[in-house]
């Protein structure tokens, strides 16, 4: 998690995709009629460095979770090149991509229904090494090494998952994942289904793994406080496609895409003076499907900025009874920015527009 | 505790309520003691995590703790009667008319083979007597109340086709159709994004003023509680430990739980990156609790006083402002750092 200045150079790349795109069928009806595609994961392009938390948000249907599973090849891109330390991974034998398993490996959301309810603890953590031949004399003493990291008790390792709580599940997922010793993490909403007081738990627990063995995380989540809290750069995913990626600070102080903006001013933040002060910028409707994407910038039915720039714009087409510039509903916006911090809009934000919604806290 | 007040003054009023269940040692105690009050017009949060015992107490309130648990002891005024002593012929009239609760999961709650027009008519017609007709006029209306476009043509879909949020407005619809005096929102926005979750409770808020219901927004979400609540009650292992203002809550918090809720969650207002300030240990088992406070395990004022570890305490005033703590040791809380 954060530590102020990663290295950025080509060699530094530990994940790297390109114009990656991912769709499913979309099967309707009794007899699994095949009805349109859904377009999951859209020409997306980014690289994540080694050591850093690269955060990515986004809501119910964005492709967050499929971009995920693309990164470890538990699913294969339609197109597009995905590199994982430098070597493609896309037309890899079924051999090679278990190989590639023991550098990245994958933290679900619900800790339940990821582990074997059959196996003990002990079971569980020794399996990846076993299924990889890397079981040996020491074995024994490794499983007991991650337990004890992942902040678990040696008598738990002859436990069955469901003798514990939630938060611990989780921690036993975490140790499972890190059998291999893997460099890349790829977690998908990890504290999501945690209490709250115990979200904080494993929160530290993570960031303390990660300066410790040096690794390099994708934290999935859609929850925008607990990403800004463990990434270093993030980036906003909008059906299928990343609209918005940046520096944490960049990204939640200066947005520049009108949905990240939105995004930031519907967080309520735990203090009722400052939240009672705040603008929220209240979006039209909701995430569009993924079958039927709209022309145009994906955004563009609910997006605010639209409605104001059509105002002051000279191409204006009008869109069921809404008028918008005509370039959001024809075209669609490509990432673009300073290097490191990007927006796809046609009308990206300034700073100035941002103050509205800011939290500015003590 | 707040017994002299007058019941009329509440569109709730519950009074040391205690619901249990059994268990292998005798009883289970979900519900431990819990009173509180909702006023016409104000929204209540009840924060606490799962097994707290938030939304049991509301099960309690409407009379649908599932079997084999029970109201042990307690009273539930509500429009002058006490519901913990009325037939379930009684309750019900209550139930959908003067009290209504919402759900965190819109589509389990809706059934899925009828379309939402029919189910919205069942809930008008269940306390109201009107012709097909005019329920089905009065359901678009409802459906136009809650803000969903177009009602005379979505009000013939079924559930599965609507979004996550239209099912949450529909709901909604049914929830207010009989003008109900109290709300009760149980985790309303948990299944929804953070953009539908806004839209979702501005409505809420609408509606409260509009109809002057009271309103109970249960909610494990602190950010929530912020914008939309009035008051708050903070429940731990089935009791309210910390009962006042929410500028009070958040601002000098009196309770140790409370405290570190607050800061051991990220936030978007505060600096990013440091460790958080965790709470220990694990959520209270509710067969296998401490002997005293139900926190003291988890606290960091400290596991091992004597005093905490002998009596359970109660829920007490701490000032003339309506601020009640059940910690004998809140003076020691400093409102900067919690260590």
């Amino acid at each position: 998690m954060p530590n102020g200045d990663s290295t950025r150079g080509g060699a530094d790349v530990l994940l790297r995709m390109e114009n990656v795109s991912k769709t499913f069928s979309k099967s309707v009806g009794l007899f699994n009629r095949q009805d349109g595609m859904v377009k999951a994961v859209d020409d997306v392009t980014f690289a994540l460095y080694r050591g850093e938390t690269l955060g990515l948000v986004g809501e119910t249907g964005s492709g967050k979770s499929t971009l995920g599973r693309l990164a470890l090849r538990l699913l294969a891109p339609d197109s597009g090149r995905i590199e994982i330390d430098g070597v493609d991974t896309t037309n890899l034998s079924r051999r090679r991509v278990r190989s590639l398993r023991r550098k990245a490996q994958m933290v679900f959301q619900d800790p339940y229904g990821s582990l074997d309810p059959r196996k003990k603890v002990f079971s569980i953590v020794a399996e990846p090494m076993i299924v990889h031949g890397l079981w040996d004399k020491d074995g024994k003493q490794r499983v007991a090494e991650i337990v004890s990291k992942v902040g678990l008790q040696p008598e738990h390792l002859d436990r069955y998952p469901h003798e514990f709580s939630g938060g611990q599940r989780q921690r036993i997922g975490i140790a499972r994942a890190m059998a291999l010793n893997p460099e890349l993490l790829i977690l998908d909403e990890p504290v999501s289904a945690l209490d709250v007081s115990i979200q904080a738990q494993i929160i530290n627990l993570l960031r303390e793994l990660q300066q410790r063995e040096t690794l390099t995380f994708l934290f999935i989540a859609h929850d925008l406080a607990v990403v800004r809290h463990v990434s270093d750069r993030v980036a906003v995913m909008y059906l299928g496609r990343i609209v918005e990626i940046g520096s944490r600070d960049d990204l939640f102080e200066n947005p520049r895409h009108p949905y990240t903006v939105s995004l930031l001013s519907a967080v309520p933040v735990p203090d009722p003076e400052l939240e009672r002060k705040r603008t929220r910028i209240l979006l039209h409707g909701e995430i569009g499907s993924a079958t039927e994407l709209p022309v145009g910038c994906r955004f563009h039915p609910r997006c605010y900025k639209a409605r104001l720039m059509a105002v002051r714009t000279e191409t204006v087409a009008d869109k069921d009874g809404v008028s918008l510039p005509r370039v959001c509903v024809e075209d669609s916006p490509k990432l673009q920015g300073e290097t490191e911090h990007q927006a796809a809009c046609h009308f990206p934000e300034t700073d100035s527009v941002y103050s509205e919604v800011a939290v500015k806290g003590e | 505790m707040l017994s002299e007040i007058v019941p009329s003054d509440y569109a709730l009023e519950v009074r040391n309520l205690s619901t249990a269940f059994p268990h292998d040692t005798g009883k289970m105690a979900v519900v431990d003691d819990v009173s509180l009050t909702v006023r016409p017009g104000e929204t209540l949060a009840v924060v606490g995590e799962s097994g707290s015992g938030k939304t049991m107490t509301f099960l309690s309130v409407l009379g649908l703790v599932p079997a084999p648990g029970k109201i042990v002891n307690g009273e539930v005024l509500f429009a002058g009667k006490d519901l913990t002593t009325l037939s379930a012929d009684q309750l019900r009239e209550h139930r959908g008319a003067g009290i209504a609760m919402i759900f965190q999961d819109p589509l389990t709650a809706l059934n899925p083979v009828f379309t939402i027009g029919a189910q919205i008519i069942e809930v008008i017609r269940a306390h109201r007597r009107v012709s097909a007709r005019e329920a089905r006029q009065q359901a678009i209306d409802l459906l136009e109340r809650v803000q969903i476009p177009d009602p005379t043509r979505l009000i013939d879909n079924y559930p599965h086709q609507l979004s996550g949020g239209m099912r949450q407005r529909t709901l909604i619809a049914m929830a207010i159709a009989h003008n109900p005096k109290l709300l009760i929102a149980d985790e309303p926005t948990t299944a929804l994004d953070v953009t539908v979750q806004a839209q979702i409770l501005e409505l809420l808020a609408e509606l409260r003023t509009e109809f002057d219901m009271g309103m109970v927004l249960i909610t494990h979400d602190l950010g929530l509680v912020a914008k939309y609540a009035d008051r708050m009650a903070v429940m731990y292992a089935g009791r309210v430990v910390e009962y006042c203002g929410i500028n009070q809550g958040f601002a000098e918090s009196r309770h140790p739980y409370t405290h570190s809720l607050l800061r051991g969650i990220p936030r978007l207002d505060t600096s990013p990156g440091e460790a958080l300030k965790a709470i220990e240990g694990q959520p209270p088992n509710m067969a296998t609790l401490p002997s005293g406070c139900a926190f003291r395990p988890r606290c960091f004022l400290g596991s091992e006083r004597a005093d905490c570890a002998e009596g359970r305490p109660d829920l007490q005033t701490t000032d003339d402002a309506g601020h009640f703590s059940a910690c004998y040791h809140w003076r020691e809380l400093s409102q900067g750092e919690s260590d």
